[in-house]
């Protein structure tokens, strides 16, 4: 098989196992932004236009609370400056390319794509096609994405509000951080924003309270950061 | 909700994922930086997760008789044994609705 193919499925598979939970999250996307009142096109159009499930979801949560937009955005990007390590470690393996691949690439950086890629990327750095599994990964992720929140804004019409379906949003959330349960110092990071949000919801003006929590943490990850660089 | 608060969410998400690829040409940033941004779903998920579990239609902190909360524990539990991000949202969510369905009933 042609190189680029091979790479290109190799991808799709990796990334395969990784779109069970996707599936569910979009479902839920989409069926609590009509449970809210956004417009199918709106709703769907996030699901374009930002393509990024955490914040969209965070997005929402904001805007049922009567946020204002420079808040939504404001958090929307915390949320998604995880991103920013992705394209500092994919940088090594990229910045070869043409602006082009760069542009598309860029769109489909997401947790899932790459987490795959990371791995493929390690393990193939010979490999002068090995872009080919980042799109691969990231135009599966796009695909199923863009289906499950057309699923759950179908869904949304039918569902029935006393299923109290936008506890899902802290479910998935905390599902998301399960392989940091085990982390100690993760913890105590997660325990300070968490604390800080419940606190600042009522005190911190304009829903802020997401950057504000956001921040603390960041500056507690900071010191013991620090901390452990001093023990070395 | 606008379409230009959503285009403006876009853009700068979409640059989040650029601006690493596109800037850098090496590795600049250091351990230290790189430490701190792994960090970052751990700062920011719990201040989306905590508030409505905590917090009642009032507004104020109800630690009691909280299906929310008991159920978000046993979904803790789960997700630390199982690891599996699906099989935690369904314990958290099967657990909700016992709570809410049979037994607060």
């Amino acid at each position: 098989m042609n190189n680029r193919l091979k790479t290109l499925s190799n991808g799709i598979i990796d990334v395969s196992p990784l779109m069970i939970p996707v599936v569910p999250f979009g479902i839920i996307y989409g069926v609590i932004g009509m449970e809210l009142g956004l417009s199918a096109y709106m709703t769907f159009g996030m699901s374009i236009i930002i393509f990024g499930g955490a914040s969209q979801i965070v997005l929402l949560q904001l805007f049922s609370g009567g946020a204002s937009s420079l808040v939504a955005i404001t958090s929307v990007t915390a949320v998604n400056s995880r991103h920013l390590l992705y394209g500092a470690v994919f940088s090594e393996y990229l910045s070869h390319l043409r602006l082009t691949w760069k542009i598309i690439l860029s769109y489909v950086l997401i947790d899932q794509a790459f987490a795959v890629s990371n791995i493929y990327f390690k393990k193939n750095k010979e490999n002068e096609f090995k872009h080919y599994h980042l799109l691969g990964a990231g135009f599966t992720c796009w695909t199923i994405w863009q289906i499950s929140t057309i699923l759950g804004i179908v869904l949304g019409s039918v569902v029935p509000e006393e299923l109290g379906l936008s506890f899902t949003i802290s479910l998935t959330f905390l599902a998301l951080l399960i392989n940091d349960f085990r982390k100690f110092k993760n913890v105590i990071v997660m325990l300070v924003s968490g604390i800080v949000a419940t606190i600042g919801y009522n005190a911190i003006p304009f829903q802020a309270y997401i950057i504000v929590a956001a921040l603390s943490a960041l500056l507690v990850a900071t010191i013991i950061t620090l901390i452990d660089q001093k023990k070395k | 909700m606008h379409w230009t608060t959503i285009i403006y969410c876009g853009i700068l998400t979409y640059m989040t994922r650029f601006s690493m690829i596109f800037f850098l040409k090496r590795d600049i940033l250091n351990e230290k930086t790189k430490k701190v941004l792994s960090y970052v779903p751990s700062a920011i998920f719990p201040a989306i997760i905590f508030p409505p579990i905590f917090l009642n239609a009032t507004g104020s902190i109800d630690i009691d008789s909280n299906p929310k909360l008991l159920a978000a524990i046993f979904a803790i539990i789960v997700g630390y044994f199982s690891r599996s991000i699906i099989v935690t949202i369904l314990a958290g969510l099967a657990s909700y609705w016992f709570l809410i369905f049979v037994y607060y009933q």
